[in-house]
This record gives C-alpha cells, sequence and structure tokens, in this order.
C-alpha cells in the first residue's frame, strides 16, 4: 500500500493536496493582512481603535469555528472519504472570500457590512477547519512510514507560503493601484481573485485518487459509523485529543502566529512602520525560512517529533520580549537630533469640520528624511474652536520607513520567529497522524489541530493587542500571552508526551 | 516521571477554575471601565468572546488533570490497537 508507492506518484499526491490548503491559506489569510483597510470600511469612520479590535474579532472568529469545521468536515472525511471532503471545503472557502470582496463599504449599508463579513468569515473558518486535516491525513497516509515527517511536512509548507502569496498580492495591486485606490475599493481584488485560484484547484483536485487506507477500510466494510463517538466517547481516545492539545498544539499555535501575524501587526500599528515595509520584512523572512518546514519534518523521522517542536517554543519563550524590544528601540524616532535630519517637508494643512460642531480638525503633516536614509511623517493633529481656542494634540510619528541595516536586521528577527514556527509546525502533522488510528483520524487529530492553532493561536493578534491596550499595560504587555500559552505547552509536553513515533498508522 | 505527571494533574484541576475565575473578574472589571455605550457594547462583545472560547478550554484542563491524577497518562499507548 503506502509503502509500494512510486516515487512520483507521492509527490502528484503533495502537489495536488498542498495547491488546494495553500490557496485556503491565502484566503483566509487576506482578511488578516488587510485588517486596518477593511476596520476602515466596515465600521463608522470615528470609530479609532475599536475598529481595528473589532476587525480582529471578526478575523479571530473565522479561526474560533475552526475546531467546528474540524467536527462536521472531519465527520464526513470519515465516512464518505478524504477526497470529496476537501473538495467541499475548498468550494465553501473559495465562494466566501470571494463574497468578502463584493460585500458593500459601512457608509453604504451600515452595520449590515461587519454582519455578513462575519457570517462569510465564519463560513472560512468551517471551511478551513475541514481543510488541513484532511490535507494532512491524505498525505500521510500515502506516505511511506519511514519518512511521514518529511512528506506531511510539504504540506506544512502551504500555511506559511499562503501567507506569503497574500502579502505578495496585496503589495502588487497597492503598488499598481496606489494607496488611496487601494483603500478605496483596490483592497477588493486580492478577495476576488481567489475564485480563479480555486477553480484551478477544483480542476486538479478532481483527478485524484481516495487514500489507499481508507479505500482499504471502505472495502472491508470497517469504516467508522459514528466518528465523532468513537473519537470523543471513548476514554482512551479523548485523553489523547487532550494532550494532544495542551501538550503540543497550545504552544505550537501560539508560536506560529505570534512569529508570523503578531509580528506583522506589531510593526505595523505599534512601531508605525510603513505599509510596504512592515510587509516586505515578512516577505522576506518568510521566503528564507520557508524551507526549514521540510529539514525539521524530515529530520523529525530520525529523532523523534517531541523535542525538536519544544525546542521552539522554550525558545518563543526566551527570546520574545528581546526581540520586541528590539523592534521598539530601533523604530523610536522621537529623540532624533536636528543634525541627523537630511530634509523635512511639510505637506499642505489639512482641516475637517467636526460633525454638529463650530469645531474643526486641523492637521500638519510633515515628512522627515535622515541622514542614514530612514524617513518618516510627523503628524500633529489639533483642535480648532471658536470658543476655546487651539487645543494642541498629539505628535505622531508614523510611516516609518528603516534604514538599509536596520532593515535586514528585522528581517534577521522575522526570519529567526519563522524559524520557530518551522520547529513547532513541520513535524506536527505527523506526530498527529501517528496519535490516531485510520478510522476516527481525520475527526481526532484535526479538533486539537484547530482548537491549538485557531483558538490559541488565531486569537493571538486579537488578545495580545486588547492586554496592549488596557490602562497601565506597556507596548510589550502582549507577549505574555502567547508567552504563557507556550510555558504550559512545554511542560506539559515536556513530562506527558512521548518521543516515540508510531510506525504502523494502518489500524 | 509518573508520580510527577499525577501530582502535577492536581495543579491542571485547580489551574482550570482559577483560569475561569480569572477571566471573570477581567471580564467584569473591563466592562466597568467604560465610559460611553458604544465603548462598553465593544468590550462585551470582546469578553464575550473570550469567555465563549476559553471557559469550555478550562473545563478540558480540568479533564486532564484529572486524567493525569488517576495514572491515565503514565503508559502512552505504543500502538493504535491500545487506544
Amino acid at each position: 500500500m503506502s509503502e509500494t508507492l512510486p516515487k512520483n506518484n507521492i509527490f502528484k499526491v503533495i502537489g495536488a493536496s498542498s495547491l488546494g490548503t495553500l490557496i485556503e491559506w491565502y484566503d483566509f489569510y487576506i482578511f488578516g493582512s488587510l485588517a486596518v483597510i477593511i476596520g476602515h470600511q466596515l465600521f463608522p469612520e470615528d470609530a479609532g481603535a475599536s475598529a481595528l479590535i473589532n476587525t480582529l474579532a471578526i478575523f479571530a472568529a473565522g479561526f474560533i469555528v475552526r475546531p467546528f469545521g474540524a467536527l462536521v468536515f472531519g465527520r464526513l472525511g470519515d465516512l464518505i472519504g478524504r477526497k470529496y471532503t476537501f473538495l467541499l471545503t475548498l468550494v465553501l472557502m473559495g465562494g466566501s472570500t470571494f463574497f468578502i470582496g463584493l460585500i458593500p463599504s459601512y457608509k453604504s449599508i451600515g452595520y449590515a457590512a461587519p454582519i455578513l463579513v462575519l457570517v462569510l468569515r465564519l463560513i472560512q473558518g468551517l471551511a478551513l477547519g475541514g481543510e488541513y486535516g484532511g490535507a494532512a491525513t491524505y498525505v500521510a497516509e500515502h506516505a511511506p512510514k519511514n519518512r511521514r515527517g518529511f512528506f506531511t511536512s510539504w504540506i506544512q509548507t502551504t500555511a506559511t507560503l499562503g501567507l506569503f502569496l497574500s502579502l505578495g498580492i496585496i503589495v502588487i495591486t497597492k503598488n499598481i493601484l496606489g494607496a488611496e485606490t487601494f483603500g478605496d475599493w483596490g483592497w477588493r481584488i486580492p478577495f476576488l481573485l481567489s475564485i480563479v485560484l480555486v477553480v484551478v484547484s477544483i480542476y486538479i483536485r478532481m483527478k485524484m485518487h481516495e487514500s489507499p487506507m481508507f479505500s482499504k477500510l471502505k472495502a472491508e466494510g470497517n469504516i467508522s459509523k459514528n466518528p465523532l463517538k468513537e473519537s470523543f466517547n471513548n476514554k482512551a481516545n479523548f485523553k489523547m485529543v487532550l494532550l494532544a492539545l495542551f501538550g503540543a498544539t497550545m504552544g505550537q499555535g501560539v508560536i506560529w502566529y505570534t512569529g508570523q501575524f503578531y509580528a506583522q501587526s506589531f510593526l505595523e500599528n505599534t512601531c508605525k512602520l510603513d505599509f510596504n515595509d512592515s510587509r516586505y520584512i515578512l516577505l522576506w523572512g518568510i521566503a528564507f525560512a520557508t524551507p526549514f518546514f521540510v529539514v525539521f519534518g524530515a529530520w523529525s523521522d530520525k529523532v523523534g517529533r517531541k523535542w525538536i517542536m519544544l525546542t521552539g517554543m522554550l525558545l518563543g519563550i526566551i527570546f520574545y520580549r528581546p526581540i520586541y524590544q528590539t523592534f521598539l528601540n530601533d523604530t523610536d524616532y522621537t529623540k532624533v537630533e536636528q543634525s541627523a535630519i537630511l530634509s523635512s517637508t511639510p505637506a499642505p494643512v489639512h482641516s475637517v469640520l467636526i460633525e454638529n460642531t463650530t469645531d474643526s480638525l486641523r492637521t500638519v503633516s510633515t515628512k522627515i528624511t535622515l541622514k542614514n536614509g530612514a524617513s518618516f511623517n510627523s503628524v500633529q493633529t489639533d483642535t480648532v474652536s471658536a470658543t476655546k481656542g487651539v487645543l494642541i494634540g498629539k505628535e505622531i510619528l508614523k510611516d516609518k520607513v528603516l534604514p538599509t541595516p536596520v532593515f535586514w536586521k528585522f528581517v534577521g528577527l522575522i526570519f529567526f520567529q519563522i524559524l520557530l514556527v518551522t520547529m513547532v509546525y513541520g513535524p506536527i502533522a505527523a506526530f498527529l497522524v501517528e496519535l490516531f488510528p485510520t478510522k476516527i483520524r481525520y475527526t481526532s487529530m484535526s479538533l486539537p489541530y484547530h482548537i491549538g492553532n485557531g483558538v490559541f493561536g488565531g486569537l493571538v493578534p486579537f488578545i495580545a493587542t486588547l492586554i496592549a491596550s488596557f490602562s497601565g499595560a506597556t507596548p510589550l504587555s502582549g507577549l505574555w500571552y502567547p508567552i504563557g500559552i507556550a510555558t504550559l505547552s512545554l511542560i506539559i509536553g515536556t513530562i506527558y508526551l512521548s518521543n516515540k513515533r508510531d510506525e504502523n498508522i494502518n489500524d | 516521571m509518573n508520580i510527577l505527571k499525577k501530582f502535577l494533574g492536581l495543579v491542571w484541576m485547580v489551574l482550570g477554575p482559577l483560569t475561569m475565575t480569572f477571566l471573570f473578574i477581567q471580564a467584569i472589571d473591563k466592562v466597568g471601565l467604560t465610559h460611553t455605550d458604544i465603548e462598553r457594547t465593544n468590550t462585551i462583545l470582546q469578553w464575550a468572546i473570550i469567555l465563549f472560547i476559553f471557559l469550555p478550554i478550562s473545563l478540558g484542563l480540568m479533564i486532564f488533570g484529572f486524567y493525569a491524577w488517576k495514572g491515565e497518562y503514565d503508559h502512552l499507548p505504543e500502538s493504535s490497537e491500545e487506544l
């Protein structure tokens, strides 16, 4: 069976599975990558920071329902097979992404806009919940037993490559259309483009065959009658679901989403880095680190999965605060000396009348370029009142462009964080597949994976941003959430997990 | 190692309700700090999401602790037949 599958066939299996999974991740991530712009479109203009937090909440809602998608589609996958189940998830994902691109803004339809997006986002989450477990199971059930880590790690690369693709398309679209047009309607293009990618992937997946292990079970009449009941009513199995969640996927999820998502959100919203700079840094970091998914996946075939994953968590716990402190220090332009300034170009003063008052907001913006190649915009917004005179507002430094050496230093720090992602994430598909038997695998492995990644991981940007907004919090306070969760997972994983690989997954 | 696994089980069993209590106190505290209706609605929504998600997970941690205390993780299955 799997051991005799020719090498070119296994790569066909990986290619077809990975392409669909890559597209699903792309669909899922463009929302997060455009959170700030979508926030402006979906909520009232004066919503301020709560627009971003609410948009992140909608983004997080997609993650929260992933475990339910895992249950629904996992059950289908264990009942009707892997192939047809993840064809269905692909259609649901692509369709909802396409429709998000068509939703009118708050200005046109009021609160119906965020509600409709929330519904579509929930469908996206359900679909992704059903997709990943299927793809990982499908590849693992085709792979030779001594190279399961290596082959499933290709599926693992798709999550990061999906983010890479989404960032790439967003940056290209924005640079072609210009910032203003992109913020107005151009942000819809990455969503609409998804439909083309999905059609291609459906065509490829239609040609795939059912998993050999599932076909064998089906031929022998051994398909689970009720996989949900067998997964969670059976104590021996349920305790392994809990162990997988608390000892591995929970920590893995926060490491993943801190390194890729919170990092971008932090650079853009806390450090006030330029839109393009923050994305280019992430793109380079991803490009350099992605091959390590396969390196650590293959290595886990030799030394076991456990210690590679736990080392990734430990390094995250130790280094997150110093890394993010460096981000803050190197983007702090508040103490720039006059002699370091190359040029200072003021933009025309902009005034807007405040609704239902005679007061107005006056914005004075100055672009400052430094001799070391850095630049930023100094924006001062004052309130001009007919009765109280001018109330001076706080100066904000934003759209910061880094000097070249600092830019590459940041690329290195992001690379390191994504390297940790590859350590925790590269071997995890093989780890989960080996933990559960074939007939309930799709259902059982999907649940801890999606609670760990979807809930614990997916909520990192939302919860960390929320914590950092509390009174008395510092910009680094949000990091206590991923650090705390990773520490708990590290302790549980170290003490309770076994490093032994289960070679026989055919039962 | 098995004794450590068992006694840490007690820690996880206590950590579950502690987490629940902490989250409830935080939710009440943060909603109480809001000044306007819009701000209050947003804060309630945010904390409702957090409570809805993390309360069942805290319960799961308690069950995990209970299994650990009962020695269910002293020997992990070495083949799927043992599941």
